[in-house]
């Protein structure tokens, strides 16, 4: 399987001949440039177009974070798979009411069994879970616009995160869900999460035909790549929050894993390493995939999906979300 | 449409007797074959095989690749012959494609990895059989929809497996 780097510390990407080095300070590492997928860059790292050039010969992503460690941007190389047909057909069903709400509503079924799942094996959430199937269940057949659908995530959503004051630890106490900035440890894990999750999408959406930016969720013009957004949202609960959960409950990330600014707060560097040491571990875990009958990882899942909404476009298959049966 | 006027890559004539709707999702752009460990694997074949050979990889007009010209035989190479008729309907496209350009060839298949070759002469019963593969290359690509998958015993080393069956 093709790997993923990620860069925490300071340092330079560099090209020497044919090899591509990680210089900082103290060391000077050699990088496998055969097998990278993807780069993910959380430290200050310096790099020309020399390391660029020679990097996207490979087709490899960069994905690029702040110093809080928020999303900054990609830098992808020329896309190889071009398929006019699968992209005209891609926006047909965007265009399309009917067709868009069908992969929207899609997207959020995925997300909510998700989210119950994670929630089924937790006794003490057991009362959250009854109210999201509730609120579930009574929604989900009288909808007739995307907004309407994501009034009905929202609130999925809400009762989902309520419920995590229930199980994780006191530290980690979660008054609401906020975004842009985090205020508090949770939520600034759960960022920090999902920025990771949206960047692997991307590049597994890269691979295939499927332009980024047509979708049926979110709206295209929200953010460029707003494919990567919708088919988060499945592995957003599935991947991410059960990092989280494991993380917390087994206090390998404590409060002293946090910095706090005047009105953010993030991970530091021991922190986000911690993090993406177990979101790794996790992507790579693989599953029996029962009609394939190979195993197959999690960011093999992600690819999966981009495959199955290919066929769904090209009036092949219908698209069914995955809904972890495992 | 004139049969004259069809013309198509010659992998197209392979894959329409390997699996049908790999030639569907090709001809769509639809291809995963950069990421296959196999198709690296004749990449690489192609490239250090015959290396005192000086016309590789000939480009005919800007359609058919012809892997190896020498001593007035198109060659073909290939990693092994289990597909051994699509092999041999692709070079007889060649020669085919050749003839309609007024240039008679032979065809020699290379199976290096094996140490086999087929010799291949166009015969006007393969020459029919070229005609009719590129009518049914025209009606499968010009689907709507791709041709539903059927399982095979190739499908598992096939780059579309995850496709088809994921």
């Amino acid at each position: 399987m093709q790997k993923t780097l990620y860069i925490t510390s300071n340092g330079r990407l560099r090209r020497k001949d044919n090899t591509l080095y990680f210089e900082t300070e103290t060391e000077k590492r050699s990088i496998d440039i055969e097998n990278i997928e993807q780069i993910h860059i959380f430290g200050e790292v310096d790099l020309n177009t020399k390391a660029l050039n020679y990097i996207s010969q490979y087709g490899i992503i960069l994905h690029f974070y702040n110093y809080y460690g928020f999303y900054a941007g990609s830098f992808m190389p020329r896309k190889k798979n071009v398929s006019g047909d699968v992209v005209v057909r891609q926006a047909l069903h965007y265009l399309d009411r009917e067709k868009r709400i069908f992969l929207a509503y899609c997207f959020v079924e995925s997300a909510v069994y998700h989210m119950m799942r994670n929630l089924r094996e937790r006794k003490e959430a057991e009362a959250f879970l009854n109210a999201i199937e509730d609120e579930w269940e009574n929604g989900r057949f009288n909808i007739s616009s995307i907004s309407e659908l994501m009034g009905l995530e929202g609130r999925v959503r809400n009762i989902y995160y309520s419920s995590f004051n229930q199980f994780l630890p006191e530290d980690f106490y979660m008054e609401k869900r906020e975004k842009r900035p985090p205020t508090n440890p949770i939520n600034a894990l759960i960022s920090f999460g999902n920025s990771l999750i949206y960047s692997t999408v991307l590049t597994e959406i890269y691979h295939t035909q499927l332009d980024p930016s047509i979708s049926f969720l979110h709206e295209p013009s929200e953010k460029r790549f707003s494919l990567s957004l919708d088919i988060s949202e499945i592995f957003k609960p599935l991947v991410v929050d059960s990092v989280i959960f494991k993380l917390l409950n087994n206090r390998q990330i404590t409060l002293e894993h946090f910095d706090e600014d005047l009105n953010y707060c993030y991970l530091n560097q021991e922190g986000r390493r911690i993090f993406i040491n177990e979101l790794r571990n996790k992507l790579e875990t693989t599953v029996r995939h029962r009609q394939l009958n190979r195993n197959v990882s999690y960011k093999g899942y992600i690819r999966l999906e981009c495959y199955k909404l290919i066929k769904h476009f090209i009036g092949d298959q219908v698209y069914s979300p995955l809904k972890a049966w495992w | 449409m004139e049969l004259q006027d069809l013309k198509f890559q010659g992998i197209k004539i392979n894959y329409l007797y390997v699996c049908k709707r790999k030639l569907w999702l090709f001809s769509k752009n639809i291809t995963f074959e950069n990421q296959s460990d196999k198709v690296l694997l004749g990449k690489v074949l192609h490239e250090y095989s015959y290396p005192k050979e000086d016309a590789k990889e000939v480009l005919i007009d800007n359609l058919i690749m012809i892997d190896i010209l020498s001593d007035g035989a198109v060659r073909e190479v290939k990693y092994s012959s289990r597909m051994k008729e699509a092999d041999i309907m692709q070079v007889m496209y060649y020669l085919y494609y050749l003839k309609q350009k007024g240039i008679e060839k032979q065809g020699i298949i290379n199976y290096p990895k094996e140490r086999r070759k087929e010799i291949l002469e166009l015969t006007p019963e393969y020459e029919q059989k070229v005609k009719q593969a590129l009518s049914e290359i025209e009606k499968i690509t010009s689907q709507v929809t791709p041709p539903p998958a059927t399982k095979q015993k190739i499908c598992k080393s096939c780059a579309y497996f995850e496709f088809c069956w994921g």
